[in-house]
């Protein structure tokens, strides 16, 4: 039972053989940036596609490379990261699935040149040369104070629905937003109440409080659970138009609530703006038009300019407002 | 009178029967996949590239192996990727105890052999389905990573264990791509010109008839899962040196597609039948077509339909074939 087997014999020839021919490779100066994303097939990052090809236009020489893996594991992305460093992209703009497991991939890919960025969801600062938060903290607290009063130019009475007593982001947004209360002297925090992100505890919370507080006319809630579940709470209440609820929303589930009249408006990211300032960001680093690191300040088109801190992380932008104006376009988006 | 009957010794010429192998096929699809690479994208015959190509599957490739043995012997091991959460998990851990990469290595293995174990103890000494078996450890192992980690990570591994995944030995064979064609050699060796591969083609070609003529079945069986456990192990180091963190939700779907690289390799699923030249030619196809259309930005689900189609065509056309030539 001898077997003789040429096999792998031939393919390690066919192997080295190939490694000798190096293809010549076409230079010319269109800047490819790929934006690869935590997962395809997900509404939230096809719209930040959409908007880095609005930078792209708006670019010229700019070619945008969508990628992600299939479901979002950070080997999946590692893959894809590769396949990048393989075809020389000039720039990689990331939204991580691991903040550590991409780290040694990403710092491959700058030890060839290529500029790397995260956005939306960080990478540990040694695998990148700056991130891209959609917000930052003291921008979400001013924005959900500023929703509740600009539906109220007489003042009023307002509550926050909260998430988990323990919530960081919740409890730092609030104590952000309680900051720059001076600025509303005639709005009055009555009370926070805690929803744990359960709807059906969250729904209790909401409708305790306009039986505590008649004369309440806002309910802020920056959790994407109360909100949804305090817009339930006021139409069973019957007090649409009475009580306006906004805070921190998804688009799908909230398109409901800004139907009934339960909530004028509310505030999330706007992917599109995200997908753009990624894109944007990137082509600065890439052309050398920019450079990063703590303190410096890199345009961003019509965004503006995104300042870096010592993590060399920057905010992008006030939360965007959804209302009845644009609700439609995104509630499938996102 | 008596009349001389010759019965032949081989019924085909061994350059015969190698034209016809699976392996032959095997390398056609893959010279294929090669060629038509090439002229698709410019950056694919680029040394490094190509290097870097290859840790696409070097990992499902090591446990691949082991895993050839065991579906020849008719058993079946999906709790693999698993182990490799659990083993790497452990490993994690030890970082935190603050041990350097020597123990880091022998943690990963012994959990390999640990779980391994398990598997072996629970399909050879209380004769339950292996795969009922590696379904259940394969929510076990990963389940014990979760309870361990959360969502949290194990990090700060020693910067000299990076070179298991990260390393090169010569110019562009990384420390992976050695390890692949070295575990190549020795099951190639220990299945092709060892009894005791000999006893792994029998116990899966009739269990009972092994039995009688003297193999100890459940041994056998007992060491091929010890076996795959330590090449997960194996595999888990590499894999956590590679990304340098800890999760538990690290390789998380790799069983089928170590599976699907062992089937894709000739070895019949039924057991019985395969062999391991078939199994690194297939590692290689996966690799080179995953990372082939990675370079044209095909979309992930778009790949998995490919080597999904590539899989039953590769099966499916032989058969198809012999078939509508012996009508």
């Amino acid at each position: 039972m001898k077997r003789r087997n040429f096999t792998k014999f031939a393919t390690g020839l066919g192997l080295a053989a190939s490694l000798m021919g190096s293809a010549a490779f076409a230079q010319d100066d269109t800047v490819r940036i790929a934006l690869v994303v935590k997962a395809l097939g997900i509404g939230f990052f096809e719209a930040a596609a959409e908007g880095a090809q609005e930078a792209a236009a708006e670019l010229g020489n700019v070619e945008i490379i969508y990628t992600g893996p299939t479901d979002t594991t950070a080997e999946g992305q590692i893959e894809v990261i590769n396949s990048l460093i393989a075809q020389r992209v000039d720039a990689i703009a990331v939204s991580a699935n691991d903040t550590d497991a991409l780290v040694p991939a990403l710092r491959r890919a700058m030890d060839r040149g290529i500029t790397v960025i995260s956005w939306d969801s960080g990478v540990a600062p040694e695998g990148r040369q700056l991130h891209l938060n959609p917000s930052s903290n003291p921008l979400i607290g001013n924005m959900i104070i500023k929703l509740a009063a600009d539906q109220l130019p007489d003042g009023g009475q307002v509550a926050l629905l909260s998430a988990t007593t323990t919530s960081t982001n919740q409890n730092i947004w609030i104590e952000e937003m309680m900051k720059v209360m001076d600025q509303y002297p005639d709005i009055e925090v009555v009370s926070t109440v805690y929803g744990d992100d359960l709807a059906d505890k969250s729904y209790r919370e909401a409708t305790g409080l306009m039986q505590t507080y008649p004369d309440l006319s806002a309910i802020i809630a920056p959790t994407s659970v109360g909100i949804v579940a305090a817009a339930r709470a006021v139409e069973d209440a019957g007090k649409v138009g009475q009580v306006n609820v906004t805070g921190l929303g998804l688009p799908s589930e909230m398109a409901g609530a800004i139907e009934s009249g339960a909530s004028q408006s509310f505030a999330i990211w706007n992917p599109i703006d995200l997908g753009y300032s990624a894109a944007y960001l990137s082509y600065m680093l890439a052309t050398d038009q920019a450079e990063a690191g703590p303190g410096a300040e890199i345009p961003m088109g019509r965004m503006g300019t995104l300042t870096l801190d010592d993590n060399s992380e920057g905010a992008m932008a006030d939360p965007f407002v959804y209302d009845a104006s644009n609700i439609e376009e995104f509630k499938d988006i996102f | 009178m008596s009349t001389t009957r010759t019965i032949p010794d081989r019924l085909q010429s061994p350059l015969q029967r190698n034209l016809k192998s699976w392996e032959t096929l095997l390398l056609l699809v893959a010279v294929g996949i090669f060629i038509l690479n090439s002229f698709a994208s410019p950056y694919f015959l680029d040394p490094w590239n190509l290097s870097d190509a290859t840790f696409n599957f070097t990992e499902k490739a090591m446990i691949a192996f082991a895993m050839a043995l065991l579906i020849i012997s008719g058993e079946i091991d999906l709790s693999v990727a698993s182990i490799i959460a659990l083993a790497s998990t452990a490993m994690g851990f030890a970082v935190q105890m603050g041990f350097g990469t020597p123990a880091l290595v022998m943690v990963g293995l012994g959990v390999g052999l640990v779980c391994g174990a398990f598997n072996g103890v629970l399909v050879t000494r209380f004769g339950l389905p292996s795969i009922v078996v590696t379904i259940g450890t394969m929510s076990l192992f990963r389940g014990i990573s979760y309870i361990v980690l959360g969502d949290q990570a194990f990090r700060g591994y020693p910067i000299d264990f990076a070179f298991f995944g990260q390393g090169y030995v010569w110019w562009i064979i990384s420390f992976e791509l050695a390890l692949f064609g070295v575990l190549a050699v020795i099951f190639g060796v220990l299945l092709h010109k060892t009894n005791f591969g000999r006893a792994v083609y029998a116990i899966g070609n009739n269990p009972v008839a092994a039995a009688f003529s003297g193999i100890r079945v459940a041994r056998v069986k007992f060491i091929l899962f010890l076996l795959t456990g330590l090449m997960s192990g194996v595999a888990a180091i590499c894999l956590t040196s590679r990304l340098g963190s800890t999760r538990p939700s690290i390789a998380m779907g790799w069983e089928l597609e170590i599976v699907t690289m062992v089937v894709l390799g000739g070895v019949s699923i039924l057991g019985g039948a395969g062999t391991i030249p078939g199994v690194v030619l297939a590692a290689f196809i996966m690799g080179l077509v995953t990372f082939g259309l990675g370079l044209l930005n095909v979309p992930g689900i778009v790949m998995s339909i490919v080597i999904g189609a590539l899989l039953i065509s590769v099966i499916a056309l032989p058969r198809l074939w012999e078939k509508w030539k012996t009508r």
